[in-house]
């Protein structure tokens, strides 16, 4: 005989206690999902003001104050195009002393500087860049010799800043960049509407300089892009092939269970390891280039190649195993079940990952610092052995630089590094959908 | 002289019949053993296929059937930890032989799946597949043929004719599942094994299937595992029963479910387990 | 060992007692309709007439329950030879029942005519036919296939004492003419009782199969000769 079991009883679903416990239960829901919408909005606000400063500050970055002024460009001093083959007539023009023309334009316009020393001065209201701006133009015009032309040039970077509002006018003068004697000729020159902030494509196209004015982040673009194609050129195969073998043929024993671990501890290595790493080997012991993008693209390789191979060894493993026996079944060999069928199939979740790591590799400074990368380098990198510099170690660079100019200047590039991110991420959202298949 | 090639046709003719008592099994088992590392899990099998018949293997889950089937094209291979003994010989020929060819062996043995398995790709390429890795096919044309030829046998032809691009993973259930024994008898297989075929099939679709094994009997011989003893019942010509590993019974289907020889098969068959 | 589907063994035997039941009926009918005749019981033989209806009835439950079975529990092996036994036999003890009815009529015409007093052979035939029904069903409710053969070998001795009847009869008609109604009663109530022995030889034959699973050959030997028998003098003899 059994005894009346408590589940015999019909459960009373109205009584006092029940719906106190319904209760209970509902507003336990609710602190759940505000808790959670909470999160969510803290997070978003921290992006939020993150993204704002960058951009706010970044913006002005990407314009820089030009002045206008009426150039004379004598013959005698810029040498004549027509007796002159184009070449002779660049190197005359890249001789000439076109900070002079500047001066002499400004005497016009200001006829109270006399002295040589207030002249000096007046000179520096322009950045130093403009005698290479003056010269493009001339070289690229030949027939303005011996004109008159109005044109706007590059101001300095202190005047820029004051024209963006980044100097405080009203401290006292000594403890501001620029002087009360600037700011009079800058007020006279925007008066006569002579003053224009400008967008400023040299930041684009050039590369490092000491003067903010003339900074620009393309070095440290092509650097970036060299290094990256190294190191997907390297981390990609490797990581894939490694992730296959160890998903596909590797015996299931303590050797492969070692490698595992120890790849699995690779991706939680602090990057800067990776850069001591490349230091010693490939400059030290394998002698190749300094600052080379090829010994970045080495050394965020092996950074990378960890979450290449953790993400495809995922992405390999979540192809349904009926595929496999499908293959199998119909006389497939291992390689054929692989490239056929498994490989298409993890595309997808590998290239993700590729991408992934990329992008961690593109933001990567610490180990490129170890390999010499963060050197001051003008020019364009013109290969994967020349010295060049990366994007993430010009913002590093630009951030150190004492000139103010040169706060704007980082963010800009930190908002250019960001284009970049964001754009390899379309590229794997897209590739993600171009391979996607359902099965 | 015409008298000869008469008596030989009709000689010829009559020999079906002479083999029928004492023909040799297309594919025959002979005290086979598979270990899983420790575990014992298919003891002392003795078991033939012949060509067109159809051979139900039953038994409750775990009792080693599917692991016996999949070691009659070597599927087992592929899991490390597993080892087989005793012989299997297709066509007198053992499978586990050092000279045999595993790739090969899968052709001419196939395998169809328990849940329809296509490639994510068009219908046309699953069933091009196999041909093609096996070089069966010189031009397109042939391949086109035996593409159209197969979906024909497997009674899908005139469900996809008109949409052979489209993808095979795109197909109801039941269709993907004949895709899937089309895909199977596009590489000529002499032998095909079914692992449950129907199992994630509604009744139609379970219907259509075992219509098809059916008219496929005459050109192969077939092993299907089932959990379904009415499907058992309804499409085999011989049923073995399996149990812990051992194979308890084999006989005609009819007999075997009509009168049993071991209680343990009718416990089994009757809903008796315990 | 019992079904794992407890309501599987319900309706299993739900079936057996339905039988069991319509065995009972047959064998209460049977020796009923034997007592109606030997007592010239008018009143009891109507009763037995009546009594039909029952049987008939079980049949029809019989059929509606194996048919069920087979729609919903697809049976195979030893359920699938119960229940196909079961139809049959349901078939076999309908036909039994509807001798014993035969024998209630007859007895009912019997009555009407003089009394006369019957060969003793029938008696004996109506004791072992009863017998052998109650022992076959006995057979069947203990599933007994050796039991079930033994009334199957019996039969042989029904048939001998048919075809004593038979010849007895053939002899009183000869010598009492004027009961000539009462005799071809008799005669055809004997072909009755040998009709449920054979019968029960049905029964048994389905209870053995259900139980061995081997459909028995029909090779006993036939002992009923009265279909051959002539007017001969051996007949008389």
């Amino acid at each position: 005989m059994t005894t009346p079991s408590k589940i015999d009883s019909p459960t009373l679903w109205d009584s006092k206690e029940m719906q106190r416990r319904t209760a209970r239960r509902y507003r336990q829901e609710r602190i759940f999902r505000a808790a959670g919408l909470g999160a969510v909005a803290i997070s978003a606000l921290f992006l939020v003001v993150l993204l704002g400063n960058i951009i706010s500050q970044g913006t002005g970055g990407f314009f820089q104050t030009y002045i206008e002024t009426e150039v004379e460009l004598p013959v005698k001093v810029l040498g004549d195009p027509r007796t002159m083959t184009p070449e002779e007539f660049a190197n005359s023009v890249r001789r000439a002393n076109m900070l002079g023309l500047v001066a002499k334009s400004l005497e016009e316009t200001f006829p109270e500087v006399t002295s040589r020393s207030e002249k000096r001065a007046l000179i520096k209201i322009f950045s130093t860049g403009v005698r290479g701006q003056l010269a493009q133009f001339v070289t690229e015009n030949p027939n303005v010799v011996g004109t008159r032309q109005k044109l706007w040039l590059l101001a300095s970077d202190d005047i820029d800043q004051v024209v963006k509002g980044n100097i405080d006018t009203e401290t006292d003068e000594g403890d501001r960049r620029v002087s009360d004697r600037e700011l009079a000729w800058l007020q006279k020159l925007e008066d006569a509407g002579r003053v224009d902030v400008k967008f400023h494509t040299t930041f684009l196209t050039s590369g490092d300089s000491r003067n903010p004015e003339m900074a620009g982040v393309w070095g440290a673009v092509v650097g970036s892009a060299l290094t990256l194609f190294v190191t997907l050129i390297l981390a990609f195969p490797v990581g894939v092939l490694t992730a296959i073998y160890l998903e596909e043929f590797a015996p299931q024993n303590r050797f492969t269970d070692f490698l595992e671990i120890n790849i699995n501890n690779l991706a939680a290595v602090p990057s800067i390891v990776f850069g001591l790493l490349g230091l010693a080997v490939f400059i030290g012991t394998m002698h190749l280039p300094r600052s080379a993008p090829l010994v970045g693209g080495f050394t965020l390789a092996l950074m990378t190649l960890p979450t290449i191979i953790i993400a495809s060894r995922a992405a390999i493993k979540a192809v349904p195993p009926s595929i496999r026996d499908a293959a199998r079944g119909l006389g497939a060999s291992p390689m054929q079940v692989i490239f056929h069928h498994v490989l298409p199939l993890a595309m997808p979740g590998i290239l993700t990952g590729t991408i992934i790591g990329m992008a961690q590799a593109l933001g990567e400074t610490a180990p490129l610092l170890m390999i010499g990368m963060v050197a001051f380098i003008v020019d364009i990198p013109s290969g994967i052995t020349g010295a060049a510099t990366a994007l993430p170690v010009q913002v590093y660079l630009w951030a150190d630089s004492p000139e103010r100019a040169f706060a704007e200047k980082t963010s800009a590039a930190i908002m250019v590094l960001l284009f970049f991110l964001i754009m390899m991420n379309a590229v794997a959202i897209k590739l993600r959908q171009k391979f996607e298949r359902k099965w | 002289m015409s008298a000869m090639p008469d008596q030989l046709s009709r000689m010829t003719e009559a020999m079906p019949e002479v083999t029928q008592t004492t023909r040799t099994p297309k594919m025959a088992a002979r005290d086979v053993h598979v270990y899983y590392g420790e575990t014992h899990a298919v003891k002392g099998v003795n078991l033939d296929l012949h060509q067109d018949e159809v051979t139900a293997l039953i038994g409750p889950s775990g009792c080693g059937k599917s692991t016996f089937l999949r070691c009659l094209n070597r599927m087992n291979d592929t899991v490390a930890t597993c080892r087989v003994e005793g012989s299997i010989t297709l066509d007198g020929k053992d499978i586990y032989d050092n000279k045999i060819d595993v790739v090969q062996l899968r052709a001419r043995v196939g395998m169809v799946f328990q849940k329809p398995n296509p490639f994510p790709k068009s219908i046309y390429e699953n069933v091009a597949y196999g041909p093609r890795i096996h070089g069966l096919a010189e031009t397109r044309l042939d391949l086109d043929e035996i593409v159209a030829t197969s979906l024909e046998k497997a009674g899908l032809w005139n469900e996809v004719k008109d949409r052979l691009d489209t993808p095979g993973t795109a197909l109801s259930g039941g269709q993907q599942q004949r895709l899937c024994i089309a895909r199977a008898i596009a590489v000529n297989p002499e032998v095909i094994l079914m692992d449950e075929p129907c199992s994630a099939l509604d009744p139609i679709a379970t219907a259509r299937v075992e219509a098809l094994i059916e008219e496929l009997k005459g050109r192969y011989a077939i092993a299907i595992v089932t959990h379904s003893m009415q499907q058992a019942a309804r499409i085999s010509q011989k049923t073995a029963f399996f149990h812990l590993g051992n194979l308890v019974e084999m006989g005609e289907t009819t007999q075997i479910f009509t009168t049993p020889r071991e209680e343990r098969t009718r416990d089994y068959i009757t809903g008796r387990f315990g | 060992m019992e079904h794992i589907v407890k309501s599987y063994d319900a309706e299993i035997r739900e079936l057996r007692s339905l039988i069991s039941r319509m065995g009972g009926l047959v064998e209460d009918q049977l020796s009923a309709a034997i007592t109606a005749l030997s007592e010239y019981d008018v009143e009891l033989a109507a009763k037995v007439k009546a009594g039909d209806r029952q049987i008939d009835d079980l049949e029809i439950q019989v059929e509606n329950t194996a048919v069920s079975i087979f729609a919903r529990r697809a049976p195979v092996a030893d359920d699938l030879r119960e229940i196909i036994s079961s139809l049959k036999m349901s078939a076999v003890l309908e036909r039994a029942g509807d001798y014993a009815k035969n024998i209630a009529k007859r007895t009912i015409a019997i009555a009407q005519e003089r009394p006369v007093g019957f060969p003793p052979t029938i008696v004996q035939m109506s004791e072992l036919a009863a017998t052998m029904l109650r022992d076959v069903m006995d057979a069947y409710v203990r599933h007994n296939a050796d039991a079930a053969m033994d009334v199957w070998y019996r039969d042989e001795q029904l048939d001998n004492l048919h075809n004593t009847a038979y010849r007895q009869l053939i002899a009183r008609m000869v010598e009492m003419p004027d009961h000539i109604n009462t005799w071809t009663h008799l005669l055809m109530i004997a072909k009755n009782l040998e009709r449920i022995g054979d019968q029960t030889t049905n029964l048994a034959e389905q209870i053995y199969y259900s139980v061995k699973g081997t459909i028995l050959e029909d090779t006993r030997p036939k002992h009923d000769l009265t279909s051959s028998v002539t007017s001969g003098p051996d007949a008389s003899a």
